[in-house]
C-alpha cells in the first residue's frame, strides 16, 4: 500500500493547522473523505438530483437507480444475501435505536434479559437503558479482563432469565479491541437471543461477512468508512427484519393509507420513512468501492505497522509513562490508541496537540461505563487509518514530549486528577 | 493558551482541598472531559466569605481558573461575590479560550454559583447540551 500516494486522494490532508501540516489522528470519530466521494456527492446534486421511488421522470429514475445501486454495494460489503436486507439509516446510532424500538415491541417482555458489554459506545447502551426504565427489561454488561478482552462466558450467567438480545461492538472505539463475535453469537443463540453487532468501528478496518459471523443484525456508519455523514447501514437477516414493526411512520414506508387503516411496506422500505439520504448513499457506495480497491490485507498490514510504531514510540520516548490502554500490538486490535500521560489532563493534551497541528480526541469517548471500568475520568485518543503515515506517529511523539516538558517545567506535585485530596491542603 | 500563570495554578492550586466547617457547597461536572469540581464556602454571620476551598479532578484550564477564582472571592462579602460575572472569570484567566475550552474555564464558576444559591448539585449539568464525541 503506497500511503504517500493514497494521501493525494484526500484533499483535506493538504491542510495546515496553526501553520503546521495537519496530522489527523481522529479517524475513529470520523474518517476523512477521498476526492472521489466528494465528487460523487457533488455530481449527484449537479447532474442527477431528484427524489427516489416516485418520479417517472428521467431524473427520478436516475436517482432511484443510483440509490438502489448503493444498497447493492452495501449488501456486497457486508456479505448479505440480498440487497433487501439493507436498510439505510442516519447512522449506527439510529440503526441501534431502530432495533431497540422494534425488539421492545416484539420479543422483549418485562424481566427479559438484554446483554451488552462494558466496551460499548453510549449508542449501544442508552437505547437499552431507556427500555430498562420504560419496559422493565434487565440489562447486563459483559466485563473485560485487564487486557481489554471480553469475557464471553458471562452470557451464560443468569440461567433462569430469558436472554433475548446480545448487542455487542465488534471493535471498541476506545481500546481498539476486536471482540470474538462468532463465539459470542454462538453462545447467545444457544440461549435463544437475537444477536446485534455494532460495526461502526470495525467496518472501516476489516472485511465483514455477516453469514460467517452468524449474527442477526449489524450496523455501521458511512462517515467512518470514508463516506458522507448522515448515512448509516443496518443489515438484518431477512426473516428478522420482516418480524420488526416500523420505526417511523411517513411516506415511502406504506403500501396503503386510509382513514381507518394502514398497510406497511416490506423491508427495507418499511424502515425508510420519508426522503432518505440519497446523495449520502451514493457517496457511501463510492466510498465502499474505494475501500475495496485498497484491499483489506494491505490495510491490515498498514495498521499493524502503525500499531508497532505507536508502541515503539511510547516505549522508546516515554518508557512506562505513556500508558496505552487495551490490548498490545500483537493482539487483535486496530490502530486506535487511548492513552494517559501522568501529570497532564487529556483535555490539555488535545488542546496543546492542536497547536502543533495534531488532531487528537480527549474525554470519555461516549463510553463512560468503560472509563469507570478502567478507573479513569478521561483519556486521550489517537486513532489512525489508511492515510496515516508512520512519520505522523513520530510527530505525535514530538508533540507529546513537548507537552510533557511544559507541564514538568517547575516542581510538580503530580497530577491533580490522580492525587489524594487531603495532600493538597498544603497547597494554599 | 498555557501561560505560566495557568500552569502554576494547575500544579499548585490555591485553596485546594476540602474545607472543614463549610456552610455551603456546590458542584459542577463537565461530562465531556470527565472534570468534576466542588467548591465549598464558609460564610460568616455577617455574610462574608471567610474561607473557600475546592476539590476534584480537572484539566489545567478548569483547575487554574477555579484557583484564581477562589483567590478573588476569599474575604469578600457574599453580595460582591454574587456580582462576579463570566467575563470577570475570563479576565482572571487572562488568555483567550477557544470555544471548546470555555466550559472548562467556567466549571469552578458554576460550582461557586451553586454554592452561593444552594442549588442542587450535579443534576443541572445533565440537562445542559453537551457535545458528543
Amino acid at each position: 500500500m503506497d500511503v504517500a500516494r493514497l494521501r493525494n486522494d484526500f484533499p483535506i490532508l493538504g491542510r495546515r493547522i496553526h501553520d503546521r501540516p495537519l496530522v489527523y489522528l481522529d479517524s475513529a470519530a470520523t474518517s476523512q473523505k477521498p476526492r472521489c466521494v466528494i465528487d460523487a456527492v457533488a455530481s449527484f446534486y449537479a447532474e442527477h438530483n431528484a427524489n427516489v421511488h416516485r418520479g417517472v421522470h428521467t431524473l427520478g429514475e436516475e436517482a432511484t437507480d443510483a440509490f438502489e445501486r448503493a444498497r447493492e454495494k452495501a449488501a456486497a460489503f457486508v456479505g448479505a444475501r440480498d440487497p433487501a436486507e439493507i436498510v439505510f439509516t442516519r447512522g449506527t446510532t439510529e440503526s441501534l435505536n431502530l432495533l431497540a424500538h422494534g425488539l421492545a415491541r416484539t420479543v422483549l417482555e418485562r424481566g427479559d434479559r438484554v446483554v451488552t458489554t462494558v466496551l460499548e459506545h453510549h449508542s449501544n447502551i442508552v437505547p437499552w437503558q431507556i427500555l430498562r426504565s420504560e419496559r422493565g427489561i434487565r440489562l447486563d454488561f459483559l466485563d473485560i479482563d485487564d487486557g481489554g478482552a471480553l469475557r464471553p462466558e458471562a452470557i451464560d450467567d443468569a440461567p433462569g432469565l430469558r436472554t433475548r438480545v446480545l448487542t455487542v461492538t465488534q471493535v471498541s472505539n476506545v481500546l481498539g479491541t476486536v471482540t470474538p463475535i462468532r463465539e459470542l453469537a454462538e453462545r447467545a443463540h444457544a440461549r435463544g437471543a437475537v444477536v446485534i453487532v455494532d460495526a461502526a468501528q470495525s467496518a472501516p478496518h476489516y472485511p465483514i461477512d455477516v453469514e460467517r459471523l452468524g449474527i442477526d443484525f449489524l450496523a455501521f456508519s458511512g462517515h467512518k468508512t470514508l463516506g458522507p455523514t448522515g448515512i448509516g447501514v443496518l443489515w438484518g437477516r431477512a426473516d428478522r427484519l420482516r418480524s420488526l414493526p416500523p420505526y417511523q411512520g411517513g411516506g415511502e414506508m406504506i403500501r396503503e393509507v386510509h382513514q381507518d387503516r394502514v398497510l406497511f411496506q416490506e423491508p427495507p422500505a418499511r424502515f425508510e420513512a420519508g426522503t432518505p439520504p440519497i446523495a449520502q448513499a451514493v457517496g457511501l457506495g463510492t466510498a465502499l468501492d474505494y475501500l475495496g480497491r485498497v484491499g483489506w490485507e494491505e490495510l491490515a498490514d498498514h495498521e499493524r505497522k502503525i500499531t508497532e510504531r505507536m508502541y515503539r514510540m511510547a516505549n522508546d520516548r516515554f518508557g512506562g509513562r505513556l500508558r496505552i490502554f487495551g490490548p498490545g500490538p500483537g493482539a487483535a486490535r486496530n490502530a486506535t490508541f487511548s492513552f494517559s500521560l501522568p501529570g497532564v489532563h487529556p483535555h490539555d493534551i488535545a488542546s496543546l496537540a492542536d497547536a502543533d497541528g495534531v488532531a487528537l480526541r480527549s474525554g470519555h469517548h461516549c463510553a463512560q461505563p468503560l472509563m469507570e471500568r478502567l478507573g479513569v475520568p478521561a483519556l486521550t485518543r489517537a486513532s489512525a487509518y489508511l492515510y496515516t503515515l508512520p512519520e505522523e506517529i513520530d510527530r505525535l511523539g514530538d508533540c507529546l514530549e513537548r507537552i510533557e516538558a511544559l507541564f514538568a517545567r517547575a516542581p510538580t506535585r503530580g497530577n491533580v486528577a490522580n492525587r489524594a485530596t487531603p495532600d493538597l491542603n498544603t497547597a494554599t | 493558551m498555557y501561560q505560566e500563570v495557568i500552569l502554576q495554578h494547575y500544579r499548585t492550586p490555591k485553596n485546594f482541598g476540602p474545607l472543614s466547617g463549610a456552610t455551603a457547597s456546590g458542584e459542577e461536572s463537565n461530562p465531556l472531559c470527565g472534570d468534576h469540581i466542588r467548591v465549598e464556602l464558609k460564610v460568616s454571620d455577617g455574610g462574608v466569605v471567610e474561607e473557600v476551598g475546592f476539590s476534584g479532578d480537572g484539566c489545567a484550564i478548569s483547575v487554574a481558573a477555579t484557583s484564581l477564582l477562589t483567590q478573588k472571592v476569599k474575604g469578600r462579602p457574599v453580595a460582591e461575590v454574587e456580582k462576579i460575572s463570566r467575563e470577570d472569570v475570563f479576565q482572571l484567566i487572562g488568555i483567550p479560550l477557544s470555544p471548546a475550552r470555555i466550559k472548562c474555564g467556567l466549571t469552578g464558576f458554576v460550582a461557586l454559583g451553586r454554592a452561593l444559591h444552594g442549588e442542587p448539585s450535579g443534576s443541572v449539568s445533565a440537562s445542559e447540551p453537551v457535545g458528543s464525541p
